[in-house]
């Protein structure tokens, strides 16, 4: 199994570590051909703005949103949420429109407004998450397919799945609770036997 | 669900925000024409002042916080994170940053010092603070009092790189170096360094400082940039260097580019084509002491 990493910029040196403290390897993204043989991306925290213009600029946005509309898994944290948004309450930066909700920049305030909380995260099981909020973005609505994982005390959701597209508006790579990690991991895993399986029939049904 | 409380301000949200800003760009800007130019160039940040580095070593005279009409300005023109600088051991300037609520504050050596002895004790703020250093020992000394991000100080607004190389490999070399002392060494290079013990054992074990580490003072151009990545920093902040120069908006992506692509030589060459004139550069070596800024703090 080979992860790729979005590594415009942000905290991708950090899913990195987390990446191989759990015996999995993983590649950094920068240019549209490092995306050929990974099994699954992250898009890290970082600055949003940021990453979007320099998707466009390194001409790897629609490369990018081809593969994750083609169902390769992908977890957004952060600015990664943001990026996987279909809308956000902003006029910029431009999203890749992949999970089905919208999202609110800065949703807290500034960086002093920055904190840590206790989450409960269905599927992951007890004990809570310690969750790190760094002017983070909160989910604003979401559509039909999309299932919430948790949602903060005035209910709204911070960490989201849609299909292999999973989401949270805070940092699970700055702790070390590897539970998402794992979580995600196992996404990739069930989505690459089930492909393997599909790319079997095919060659069964059309020998040669 | 059941949650717990907010805790703000916390360690792990300080540093996190630096963590958040690595392999990009911080620009100074001093207009907010020129913060949204440093946005649409793909800043990861911006660093809002009355005057940039050069304008400040050429007025001379005691250099202060920014107007915070020129910070709210700023604040209201961008959506990355904005800081501001306040002047070495300003206790109030860090405080009024602070309730104007910039994302990180620099207690910066640019600015004319207000405490010869102290710098601020971090640690008593909510807002992360940035400090500027020479060598570990004074990054050690820094991260002591509470600050959350590390640059180089390199000599600001000369668009001299030598000296941020000098203080990264500094940084960077004694690092390296901690990691072969056994013990009783450790407390011995405490002493030589002037750095509490404890951080040294931390950065012993964890053969990196406890916090990010950014280059700045005199990156003037795309090399510049992908120099100081392959020296080994996190990220670049560009001072003079991008408004100075002949075209802003072109210099900022070229560096911008030249520091996501900091490996492939071929990228860097590409971002330095036809960008015009750089900031006109100083040679370090012909500034009077007294009229370095990278020598004040300690």
């Amino acid at each position: 199994m080979l992860i790729g990493i979005l590594a415009l910029q942000g905290d991708f040196a950090e899913h990195r570590a987390a990446l191989a403290a759990l015996g999995v390897d993983s590649r950094l993204v920068r240019l549209p051909n490092e995306l050929s043989a990974i099994d699954g991306l992250i898009i890290p925290g970082g600055e949003s703005t940021t990453m979007a213009l320099l998707l466009d600029r390194y001409e790897l946005r629609e490369p990018l949103r081809a593969r994750l509309a083609a169902g390769l898994p992908a977890w957004g944290t952060c600015a990664g949420m943001v990026l996987l948004a279909r809308r956000l309450t902003d006029a910029r930066p431009r999203p890749l429109g992949i999970v089905d909700m919208v999202v609110s920049r800065n949703a807290f305030g500034r960086q002093v407004d920055s904190f840590e909380t206790q989450l409960s995260v269905d599927g992951i099981g007890e004990p809570a998450l310690h969750a790190v909020f760094i002017r983070a973005p909160v989910v604003q609505e979401t559509g039909p397919a999309v299932r919430v994982l948790a949602r903060l005390p005035d209910g709204r959701p911070v960490a989201v799945q849609q299909g292999p597209h999973l989401a949270t508006a805070f940092h699970p790579e700055l702790t070390a609770d590897r539970r998402l990690h794992r979580r995600f991991l196992a996404t990739v895993a069930q989505r690459s036997t089930v492909q393997s399986a599909r790319l079997a029939t095919d060659r069964s049904a059309f020998p040669g | 669900m059941v949650n717990g409380d907010k805790k703000t301000g916390t360690w792990t949200v300080k540093v996190g925000l630096a963590q958040m800003l690595k392999g990009g760009v911080i620009m100074d800007v001093v207009t907010a024409d020129q913060a949204r130019i440093a946005e649409d160039a793909g800043a990861c940040a911006v660093m809002a002042l009355e005057r940039v580095p050069a304008e400040i070593r050429a007025a001379g005279g005691v250099a202060r916080m920014a107007d915070p009409t020129k910070v709210a300005e700023i604040q209201a023109a961008v959506s990355i994170p904005v800081m501001a600088k306040c002047r070495i051991g300003h206790i109030v300037e860090a405080q009024v940053l602070e309730a104007l609520g910039v994302d990180y504050i620099d207690e910066s050596e640019v600015l004319t010092p207000a405490d010869e002895a102290n710098h601020v004790w971090k640690h008593d703020y909510t807002v992360p603070f940035v400090c500027g250093c020479r060598d570990l020992g004074e990054a050690l000394r820094r991260i002591g009092e509470g600050a959350a991000m590390i640059r180089t100080k390199g000599e600001a607004g000369t668009g001299n790189v030598v000296e941020a190389v000098r203080h990264a490999r500094a940084v960077l070399g004694a690092l390296r170096r901690i990691g072969t002392l056994d013990d009783a060494e450790l407390m011995a290079e405490a002493k030589r360094l002037g750095a509490p013990l404890q951080l040294l054992q931390e950065v012993r074990r964890d053969g990196r400082l406890p916090v990010v580490n950014f280059a700045a003072g005199g990156i003037a151009t795309p090399a510049d940039a992908a120099l100081m990545m392959q020296v080994g920093v996190d990220g670049v902040f560009v001072g003079s260097g991008i408004f100075k120069s002949e075209h802003p908006a072109r210099m900022a992506g070229a560096i911008v580019k030249a520091t996501t692509h900091f490996r492939d030589a071929a990228i860097v060459a590409e971002a330095s084509r036809g960008l015009g004139a750089a900031m006109p550069g100083l040679d370090v070596h012909e500034i009077p002491e007294t009229e370095q800024l990278a020598v004040r703090g300690w």
